[in-house]
């Protein structure tokens, strides 16, 4: 159970002037779920989303302790400040759920995904996308006369922005394992 | 000692010593080896229903009157579909219930079996926690898991489903201490700088309110009483939703009725001009906001709650405090009577004056009549000629729903037993079932519509066999009241689908099932009639014939702010109209 992070927007002369009135300003976060692994709990967590109508822009989930059977689930969500405390606050009280964390609250964190296109092509756009693929620091994993395969791992961005110029080149496919993220520093 | 037993031993020996004394449930072919062990031992009675969502409700009815964890049993497939209202509905209201389904064995699940269902995916969302149990070994420690998750934090419904094999396969006991309850341990203190900081806004507010719900009765009669303490001692105002009824008595001074929807005049325009809300286990629902952007425009809210999701969901707060209603309460008098027991009786004077002048509209007249007799009336009588009695009230949803809260008086915590969040019609007859199994002596009356009482009806078997004397209170008004109501208000008059036609003639309805009915439509029998029904040792169905056009008021209409309340007809028709129209 994560502690309530509610900002306490009150003193003791005039609390309700200082009350902000809730934002419409829709905002991205990334929400790290410490669950115990057990059947069912990823349908839990993606139940409370679809239930209640929250996004998910990304997620990824693997076991992370096997003895201590707990499993990270990574979630990219978009909402108003007021949607993301209630999913934070909506994930607390799963019982399967150990702790609740938002990165992007939460000070700077690490984000990471890995991709593989597919980019099929021959001649100039042909070593286009290698070339690229290099100042990407994409790596071919497979190859034949007229297809690659890179494999890039990056943040979202860099990958969307990889894709971007992958497409006029010959793109195909794209798999993308969704974002996995730690907070940085000892914490 | 370690103890060898089958599964269905286990179910039995760990309800045992979770102090379970009653299952409400229904057999089947994947429950039959723990229905076997029920045969064989004389410490849990099974009370069997006639219809699994019955069980739930009865089950409900027990937990929300006692106080304790209810259990309700049923089998794979069907009988665990067909519990899923009760789970939804105890959801709703967080009233704690183990429900035990039976499963197809092991090794056929996933193959379409004969009565198989995905009883752990169909109940997730509508259940706390959910459990399916694959191996033997398991199975003792999961329900003293499911006990400890179902009554600790908010509490709530918890499933456990235990395929045939399991019962029958033979394990190792884990007696309750032994049994790891996980990590779920909720948080039931209260942030102290915040508690401190309520307090001295009630020690300076000019117009403060109480507005308390279910979470003061969850909390236990301690907490009921911390409130009634600390209500006398400040002398503020308090109005409670449908789901506190009774945690501040009824004949308290202090009380100004229920809130919301077809909450009191003075409860709503209190909530509308307070200067500081101070929400105890309530969860600023839809039934009592209104329209959200002109609900309370002018005050400072506190909110004190378990359930850490409560605060700001719906309303921004401005003192959350997250934590157990009897542990804040306790905080809350301590450090008020510890800063020498202020409030601002001057301003405080004044808003009682506000307060009385709202309460002249005296918003709960009606037309009365010598000649039909009026469902506030016959609410009016019931409430007259049971008063004092060791009273425990059930009710079905609707209009009836509305009158009895708004005409009968809770005096405690434990006695008003209905569905508020999920509304579910046919709740209160299997829950008055759960009522009178649990507290045997005393009178247990479901005041109920004709129409939400015919969706549990069969239950009047399991009201015979066991002898309960349920007493099953009909307002029947040949209508679905509420939906009529509606249609009137929003819809032109168009009655489509609201009224019943080929009602059943409820005296010879009970007299078919072995009861007694009474039937009454002169309100000069009325209370002969109801004296009658009290005096009966046995069930009753009372079909009370009353106008059948009456409209339930007052009535904040969807859509709109507590302070634009209808308070009758003359204001009804097509009041509903814009954005509100589509607010159900």
């Amino acid at each position: 159970m994560s502690a309530l992070q509610i900002k306490k927007g009150s003193s003791k002369h005039s609390a309700y002037n200082l009350r902000p009135t809730f934002s419409d300003v829709q905002e991205a976060h990334t929400i790290t779920v410490l669950v115990e692994n057990e059947p069912g709990v990823l349908a839990r967590v993606i139940g409370l989303f679809s239930g209640r109508g929250y996004n998910i822009d990304s997620l990824t989930v693997a076991e992370v302790d096997h003895e201590g059977h707990l499993s990270r689930i990574t979630i990219v969500t978009t909402g108003t400040p007021q949607v993301i405390e209630q999913i934070k606050a909506q994930l607390g009280r799963i019982v399967s759920v150990r702790d609740v964390h938002d990165l992007t609250a939460e000070g700077s964190s690490v984000e990471r995904e890995l991709a593989l296109m597919k980019v099929n092509g021959s001649g100039d756009k042909r070593v286009e996308a290698l070339r690229l693929a290099d100042i990407f620091r994409a790596q071919v994993v497979d190859s034949t006369l007229e297809s690659f395969i890179f494999q890039l791992t990056g943040a979202p961005d860099k990958i969307d922005a990889f894709a971007d110029l992958m497409r006029p080149l010959g793109l195909v496919q794209v798999a993308r394992t969704g974002v996995a993220a730690l907070s940085r520093g000892t914490d | 000692m370690t103890r060898q037993m089958t599964g269905a031993k286990m179910v039995v020996q760990a309800l045992k010593d979770q102090g379970v004394d009653t299952v409400f449930g229904y057999p089947g072919g994947a429950v039959l080896p723990i229905y076997d062990e029920i045969f064989q031992q004389n410490d849990i009675q099974h009370i069997l229903v006639r219809h699994e969502q019955a069980a739930v409700h009865a089950a409900e009815g027990y937990a929300r009157s006692t106080g304790k964890v209810g259990v309700a049993l049923v089998t794979s497939g069907p009988g665990a579909t067909n519990a899923v209202t009760g789970l939804t509905d105890a959801l709703m209201d967080s009233i704690p219930i183990v429900v035990l389904s039976g499963q197809v064995p092991t090794f056929m699940i996933g193959s379409d079996a004969f009565q198989e269902a995905d009883t752990v995916g169909i109940t997730r969302p509508c259940t706390k926690h959910n459990w399916l149990v694959k191996d033997t070994k398991d199975l003792s420690s999961v329900i003293h898991q499911a006990f400890h998750v179902s009554a600790s934090g908010r509490p709530g419904p918890v499933l456990i489903d235990i395929p045939k094999d399991v019962q029958f396969a033979s394990s190792e006991y884990t007696p309750k201490p032994k049994a790891p309850v996980g990590h779920y341990q909720p948080q039931v203190k209260g942030d102290m700088e915040t508690i401190t900081a309520l307090v001295e806004a009630i020690e300076t507010a000019e117009r403060p309110v109480f507005y308390t719900g279910g979470g003061v009765i969850n909390s236990g009669p301690a907490a009921s009483q911390l409130l009634r303490e600390l209500v006398e001692a400040t002398g503020i105002p308090i109005t409670s939703t449908l789901m506190g009824l009774g945690a501040y008595p009824a004949s308290g001074k202090n009380w100004l009725g229920m809130l919301g929807m077809h909450g009191l005049y003075e409860a709503n325009l209190a909530m509308h001009g307070c200067d500081l809300m101070i929400n105890i286990g309530a969860r600023f629902d839809d039934r009592i906001t209104g329209r959200l952007d002109a609900f309370s425009p002018k005050s400072k809210k506190a909110h004190i709650d378990i359930d850490p999701s409560s605060i700001n969901k719906v309303i921004k707060t401005d003192l959350p405090i997250v934590g157990d209603v009897g542990h804040v309460l306790e905080d809350m008098l301590k450090v008020w009577k510890a800063r020498g027991r202020k409030v601002n009786r001057e301003a405080l004077a004044k808003w009682w004056r506000q307060i009385e002048e709202w309460k002249q509209v005296k918003c709960l007249t009606y037309k009365t009549s010598e000649t039909t007799i009026k469902p506030q009336y016959a609410l009016e009588r019931l409430e007259a000629l049971t008063k004092g009695r060791d009273r425990y009230i059930t009710t079905e949803v609707g209009q009836h729903q509305m009158w009895a809260a708004q005409y009968l008086g809770f005096e405690d915590p434990n006695r008003w037993m209905t569905s508020g969040g999920l509304g579910t019609m046919g709740y209160g007859f299997p829950s008055s079932v759960g009522v009178q199994v649990a507290h045997p002596e005393a009178l247990v009356i479901n005041v109920a519509g004709e129409a939400s009482w015919l969706m549990n009806m069969q239950e009047m078997g399991t009201a015979v066999q066991y002898r309960l004397p349920v007493k099953q209170f009909i307002l029947n008004n040949e209508r679905l009241g509420m939906v009529r109501q509606w249609q009137q208000l929003l819809h032109g008059e168009r009655y489509s689908s609201s009224w019943s036609e080929a009602l059943p003639d409820f005296v010879k309805l009970a007299e078919a099932f072995g009861a007694k009915g009474i039937i009454c439509k002169d309100p000069a029998d009325l209370d002969d009639a109801i004296m009658e029904m009290l005096n009966h040792d046995g069930p009753v169905i009372f079909d009370c014939l009353v106008e059948k056009h009456e409209n339930c008021f007052p009535m904040i209409p969807s859509g709109e702010p507590h302070n634009k309340m209808l308070l009758g007809d003359a204001q009804a028709t097509n009041a509903i109209a814009g954005k509100g129209a589509v607010l159900v």
